[in-house]
């Protein structure tokens, strides 16, 4: 890409004038370069027809970099996988940044290489987007938001209260791997491990999933909150109980440590690349061999089942053999980590 | 994974297990005397495995729970003096006093801020030259070497905008008040780990020689807390009361002789008021006269107002062992972790919190 005139992004890069145009067209649309966008109308439009599933966030993770992503790839990553746990093929997202006046214009040219390269791996097309520049210290560095479109396959039909007594839980991999990755990275807390965040985008392991089972129940990603969070979302929505075994899930050791260290549960660190499936039992093999063939699922696992006693609860088998309730996350664990 | 997996093993645990059910005759009720033991208890489902004679209690090993609401109130009064930065240990941000908390008080534009160890607010004073940046001396003896350690710093480099409002808080002393009360009756403790990595498992003789309950220093893990019940099973079932170590690879009789050295440098030993329990003799320590100068006690004039106790809430009676979380009529209604009434349901080692939240499940 090509440099900007300032090494700093400026208030008036979001002016709307010569230097906001600066960035749009030497940054921007060379990166993310689609007839859509390259129209630069105040709206995109395209046609379409089928069930639409749409869908927004907004990106303040603090820091902006952290190993193995940013704020960028995050921004792609997240929605994409909020579309794809509708069962949706994503299409188009926008994108808009908010910036601190000030931010290195190193800094934004790398994240937007790193949108472009996320986008790329799923498949969508940024088709729209709005920038933004703040007085220093009214935001802080940058933030994000993207909405994405995308279309809900004829016959899949995924909802968080469709878990019925004897389904499977599965689940796509190791956990808490972002929320440590990012927290490695606090100023104040800095410690040194070989951790990367596990943000990626699942839109295709999802594919590969309801290729085998289309008619699967639930699709969840454990994002804020932790996998304990979204097992009790789907719980609650579903009423229905669902057990665990808490030596089936799977944690990295560096993640294991980490938490030891800070005084955390792995079942409530965030994660950015794993997703929940709740199945019936019958299609249970098929869907865990598939999600064992994509790379973001190789450490895919049955985790526990779906049952009819204590609804709107989850219940962990210990190491020990005895239970306990496994609640919500209750307050901040991490503040800003997406 | 090493050092975690290790003392978590099911089939050593369910070993433990069956050794407990098999030796235990006689009907215990133990003590543990941490809240980090609480946790583990529930967290892992301890109670549950164990055989209907033993009776395990919850203590007062809570230091954010056992601080006092007036001692509360003067660190948030502290807080709200103009040109005050108040470094803590983030437990206590949430603690409800009298009136207001420490993330209230921040909201209303107090500097507050969490630290993760003195360093950190020693910097913070460096870096504040004209502020006067003070440091909440919540915990027990484990916590007390570092801030003695942060004062000679602070002296040594001149740091003269660095405060210690001392909270302090021994363990003895208090089981000693605890048993000498007379409410509660133990046939077994299970000592503290961290507290005894620093004074050694030597200040807890006196309960197995005066009072004839058997004490065992315990680790954190679950493994751990199965071995020292185990231990203390084998001594009650003997007759015997010594003082073991379940916890050799953290703890030595002797104690830790320099962390030892610091505070004794650098504190002396004063009453100290514990939630529930009132003014205990001997149980606090306070900065030496020689330290005046960093005691936050001396150096701000702070006016905390009148306490008011929360209603309705047990804490008190909680961390005396009298009572148990589910018997508060505040537990899960009024008081969650998201809107507590009392300390135990804030703190992560508090036993209102460790019970909310890991309850045992009904299969």
């Amino acid at each position: 890409m090509e440099p900007l005139v300032s090494d700093k992004i400026l208030l008036a890069h979001g002016s709307g004038g010569k230097l906001a145009h600066e960035l749009i067209e030497k940054s921007f649309l060379r990166a993310f370069y689609n007839p859509l966008l390259a129209k630069l109308d105040d709206s995109a439009t395209f046609d379409f027809s089928g069930r639409l599933a749409f869908t927004t966030d907004s990106y303040v993770v603090n820091p902006i970099f952290f190993p193995g992503g940013n704020i960028g790839k995050l921004a792609v990553c997240g929605t994409v996988n909020d579309l794809a746990m509708a069962g949706a093929v994503p299409l188009y997202l926008s994108l808009s940044f908010i910036i601190e006046e000030g931010l290195p214009q190193e800094d934004l040219l790398h994240i937007v290489s790193s949108v472009k390269e996320a986008a790329e791996e799923a498949e969508v097309q940024i088709i729209t987007g709005d920038t933004k520049v703040v007085n220093r210290g009214t935001a802080d560095k940058l933030f994000l938001n993207t909405a994405g479109v995308g279309l809900v396959p004829e016959g899949v039909d995924i909802s968080g209260s469709k878990a019925k007594p004897g389904d499977k839980v599965l689940l796509s991999g190791t956990i808490g791997d972002h929320g440590i990755a990012v927290l490695s990275q606090r100023e104040g807390l800095s410690f040194s491990t070989k951790l990367q965040s596990d943000c990626a985008p699942l839109n295709k392991l999802v594919a590969d999933i309801i290729k085998v089972s289309p008619q699967i129940h639930c699709l969840r990603d454990p994002t804020r909150g932790g996998l304990a969070t979204t097992l009790n979302e789907l719980a609650k929505q579903s009423k229905v109980g669902i057990k665990i075994e808490e030596d089936k899930i799977p944690v990295r050791e560096e993640v294991q440590a980490a938490c030891e260290m800070l005084g955390f549960d792995p079942l409530y660190v965030a994660n950015e690349g794993k997703l929940v499936a709740i199945v019936a039992p019958e299609d249970a093999e098929a869907v865990l061999k598939a999600m064992r063939k994509n790379t973001y699922g190789k450490d895919a696992a049955v985790i526990g089942e779906v049952r009819q006693e204590h609804p709107g609860r989850v219940v962990m088998k210990t190491r020990l053999g005895a239970s306990r309730i496994v609640d919500m996350l209750v307050g901040d664990l991490l503040p800003r980590i997406c | 994974m090493k050092f975690i997996d290790e003392f978590r093993r099911s089939e050593l645990a369910q070993g433990l297990v069956r050794r407990i059910r098999q030796n235990s005759t006689k009907k215990a009720r133990l003590m543990e005397f941490c809240g980090g033991h609480t946790v583990t208890i529930l967290k892992h489902g301890i109670r549950q495995l164990l055989p209907p004679t033993i009776e395990m209690l919850s203590g007062p090993g809570c230091p954010v729970c056992v601080t006092d609401n007036a001692d509360l109130d003067k660190a948030i009064a502290l807080a709200q003096i103009p040109g005050v930065i108040l470094t803590t240990f983030g437990d206590m941000l949430k603690v409800p006093g009298s009136r207001s908390s420490l993330q209230k008080a921040r909201a209303d534009g107090a500097d507050v801020r969490i630290v993760y160890s003195t360093i950190d607010a020693l910097q913070i004073a460096q870096e504040n030259p004209d502020k006067r940046v003070a440091f909440l001396g919540i915990g027990f003896e484990t916590t007390a070497p570092t801030i003695a350690a942060s004062v000679l710093q602070a002296e040594q480099e001149g740091i003269s905008n660095y405060y210690v409002l001392s909270l302090h808080k021994l363990c003895p002393p208090v089981i000693k008040a605890l048993l000498d009360s007379g409410e509660v009756r133990l046939d077994g403790l299970i000592c503290p780990g961290h507290v005894s990595a620093i004074i050694g498992s030597r200040p807890w003789e006196f309960i197995a020689r005066d009072y004839s309950i058997p004490c065992v220093v315990s680790g954190f893990e679950p493994l751990d807390v199965l071995q020292s019940v185990d231990m203390l099973v084998a001594q009650i079932e003997s007759g015997r009361s010594e003082v073991e170590i379940a916890y050799r690879r953290g703890v030595r009789p002797e104690g830790n002789r320099q962390a030892l050295a610091l505070m004794e440098r650098v504190f002396e030993v004063c009453p100290a008021r514990w939630r529930g329990m009132g003014l205990v003799a001997h149980s606090g320590l306070r900065l030496k006269p020689e330290f005046e100068r960093f005691d936050a006690e001396f150096a701000f004039e702070i006016n905390p107002g009148p306490v008011v106790e929360p209603k309705g809430c047990l804490c008190g009676d909680i961390l005396r062992g009298v009572k148990t979380p589910q018997d508060c009529r505040l537990f899960a209604k009024v008081c969650t972790p998201e809107s507590p009434v009392g300390p135990c349901m804030v703190s992560s080692e508090g036993s209102c919190a460790a019970y909310y939240l890991y309850g045992a499940a009904g299969e």
